[in-house]
């Protein structure tokens, strides 16, 4: 679904992403962890055409989106869900959903409230909060609506920057559940994520992101018996 | 269908002040109230810009100067001596040009208000284009001084070029006839037809924008005022959407120039100061920003204080002062200001704790 080859981006002079090589294949969940600064962030908005690629390649079911506009790429079926969940504050919920449906408009208003009714359903919280500004929910709430936002556009992959950030445990183990129904749906996921035990936890595969390189890849059990990983990431000592 | 009718009641009180006035012979009101009218369609426009697309323009009075100085000089300035110009007798030929004869009984011959009024519009419409696209990727105060910058350049242009009049600016401006019978003019037989034509074309553009803003576009424009990038990530074209409505406002600026000269039968190089610019970003701020009805009724209130000269020659710094007083009082608009919660307050202190935030 996604192909990434020798991709190499970063902003003006400072180069971040070295030489990354990666895919995602539909109906999986696929993380990216990695200490911060290791280019997590950039690697996403690399993707979403937010960040100008340097060289490489990038293709998403065939189309090269290295060329493609920022705005264009959700239509495409590749929407990101960003970090710090940046919804938009003085609409409310139920707006700032159907924003998410903006490149689906075509399909017509009842195609969207259908959608609507289905991000109610995975996250009820927003059915009470409806018409409440996006700006007035909890952290946790706001997640939720920046997720449910991502989904309104019907996206064949989702990918979710940091969804964990700055939420209580018990929120992000909800998180983490919803995340894992979408994939049982039949979604296909890129997570990144600092969190890595809980990340490689419910993933199928890995990427191990380590100052714009990948060190390590494989699947998420390996890559969670790793020795290496565990030291690094899961702050467990070789004895443990 | 809806938004039709939620101007309905605007209409009522339109006609209401109508009555109002000729029940109390004072049909002069009406005049500034037409004036004011054509200012308010600037306003809207310009409330669609700032409030909702959250892009400030600092140079709203230039595309309005834009407007009325080209209809002015196309439909005053004769082309007698140009007759034999290829260009001018194909206008002639296209039904384009008017003949007549000026007040010493000599031949003249001018574009129609149509035609200039189409041309005038369309030239707004691109200097918007080519000034927006590059100044639409700046933000915040770079964008407000580039756009203070156009709005100079067209101050200084218009007060430069003899073609506009230079400080004179240009006078004896014809009527722009609508359809036989219904003709934009400062003639006093025509005022009430005026009053009617002004707010007419004021209740066209409201219900344009409210359907504008309660669309998929309008939350649009919402959303890349909350985040480019957030808006962008949703597939919003967030540079392509601001450019429009640069360019939308730009063309409603650019009619209420056209209409108001005509009616006023000329107009001066102050039309295009930066000083208006300013006392449009101030009204938009007074109505409350992304409130359409809010930016509507302070257009009308204040331009028709300003123009009945109730500000005396304070007139500018009362516009300044406003913008001050709003941004430390009320930065979300004077009808945000809920006076009556607020009185509540003073009034019954300690009762009320929970509804402290406003």
């Amino acid at each position: 679904m996604l192909k990434i080859r020798n991709l190499a981006s970063g902003y003006g002079k400072i180069k971040v992403l070295k030489n990354i090589s990666m895919h995602v294949n539909p109906g999986e969940i696929v993380t990216i962890i990695g200490a911060n600064g290791a280019g997590k962030t950039t690697l996403l908005s690399t993707i979403a055409g937010l960040v100008k690629a340097n060289s490489g390649e990038a293709e998403f079911k065939g189309t090269n989106i290295l060329k493609t506009k920022a705005a264009a790429i959700p239509g495409l079926g590749c929407v990101m869900v960003p970090e710090g969940r940046q919804v938009f504050a003085t609409m409310t919920v139920e707006e700032n959903l159907l924003l998410g449906g903006h490149v689906l408009q075509k399909e017509g208003n009842r195609f969207l409230s259908r959608l609507m009714d289905y991000q109610y359903e995975l996250f009820p919280i927003l059915r009470d909060r409806r018409d409440q500004l996006a700006g007035t929910l909890s952290g946790g709430e706001q997640q939720m609506l920046a997720m449910g936002r991502a989904l309104m556009s019907k996206p064949s992959l989702v990918m979710m920057d940091e969804p964990s950030t700055g939420l209580a445990p018990l929120i992000v183990k909800e998180i983490f559940q919803i995340i894992v129904r979408l994939r049982d749906e039949g979604n296909t996921v890129l997570l990144v994520e600092q969190n890595a035990k809980a990340a490689l936890g419910i993933a199928d595969r890995g990427y191990v992101l380590e100052t714009g390189k990948v060190i390590l890849q494989g699947p998420a059990d390996d890559l969670l018996a790793n020795q290496d990983v565990q030291r690094a990431y899961l702050g467990r000592e070789k004895n443990d | 269908m809806k938004k039709l009718l939620s101007v309905l009641p605007l209409l009522a009180v339109v006609i209401g002040i109508h009555f109002l006035a000729s029940a109390t012979d004072t049909m002069y009101y009406l005049t500034q109230m037409t004036m004011s009218a054509y200012y308010a369609l600037l306003i809207i426009g310009l409330c669609v810009l700032m409030g909702y697309a959250g892009q400030i323009s600092l140079g709203h009075a230039g595309f309005f100067a834009i407007g009325g100085y080209l209809s002015a000089a196309l439909t005053t300035h004769s082309l007698v001596s140009y007759q034999d110009n290829a260009v001018v007798s194909f206008l002639d030929s296209a039904g384009m040009l008017l003949a007549g004869h000026d007040l010493y009984g000599e031949a003249i011959l001018v574009v129609s208000p149509w035609a200039a009024c189409i041309v005038a519009v369309c030239t707004a419409a691109i200097i918007a284009v080519v000034i927006g696209i590059p100044v639409l990727k700046l933000k915040g105060h770079y964008l407000a001084m580039a756009t203070l910058g156009f709005g100079i350049i067209i101050y200084r242009v218009a007060l430069a070029l003899e073609y506009f009049g230079e400080a004179d600016g240009i006078s004896e401006v014809p009527a722009f006839v609508l359809l036989p019978g219904l003709s934009v003019s400062g003639n006093f037989s025509d005022r009430v037809q005026n009053y009617y034509i002004a707010w007419g074309l004021l209740l066209i553009g409201m219900v344009l924008l409210l359907n504008l803003i309660d669309s998929r576009v309008g939350r649009a424009l919402r959303g890349i005022h909350g985040s480019d990038e957030a808006a962008d990530a949703m597939g919003v074209n967030t540079s392509g959407f601001k450019l429009q409505t640069f360019v939308l406002s730009a063309v409603f600026a650019a009619i209420a120039g056209v209409f108001l000269t005509h009616y006023n039968g000329g107009i001066g190089p102050s039309e295009a100061g930066v000083m208006k610019s300013v006392r449009y970003v101030a009204i938009v701020a007074v109505g409350g920003m992304a409130h359409l009805w809010g930016a509507l009724l302070m257009g009308i209130v204040l331009n028709f204080l300003s123009l009945r000269g109730v500000f005396g020659s304070y007139d500018d710094a009362v516009f300044g002062l406003i913008l001050i007083l709003i941004m430390l009082f009320a930065p979300n608009g004077i009808l945000s200001l809920n006076i009556r919660h607020r009185l509540k307050q003073l009034l019954g202190r300690g009762k009320t704790d929970k509804e402290g935030e406003v």
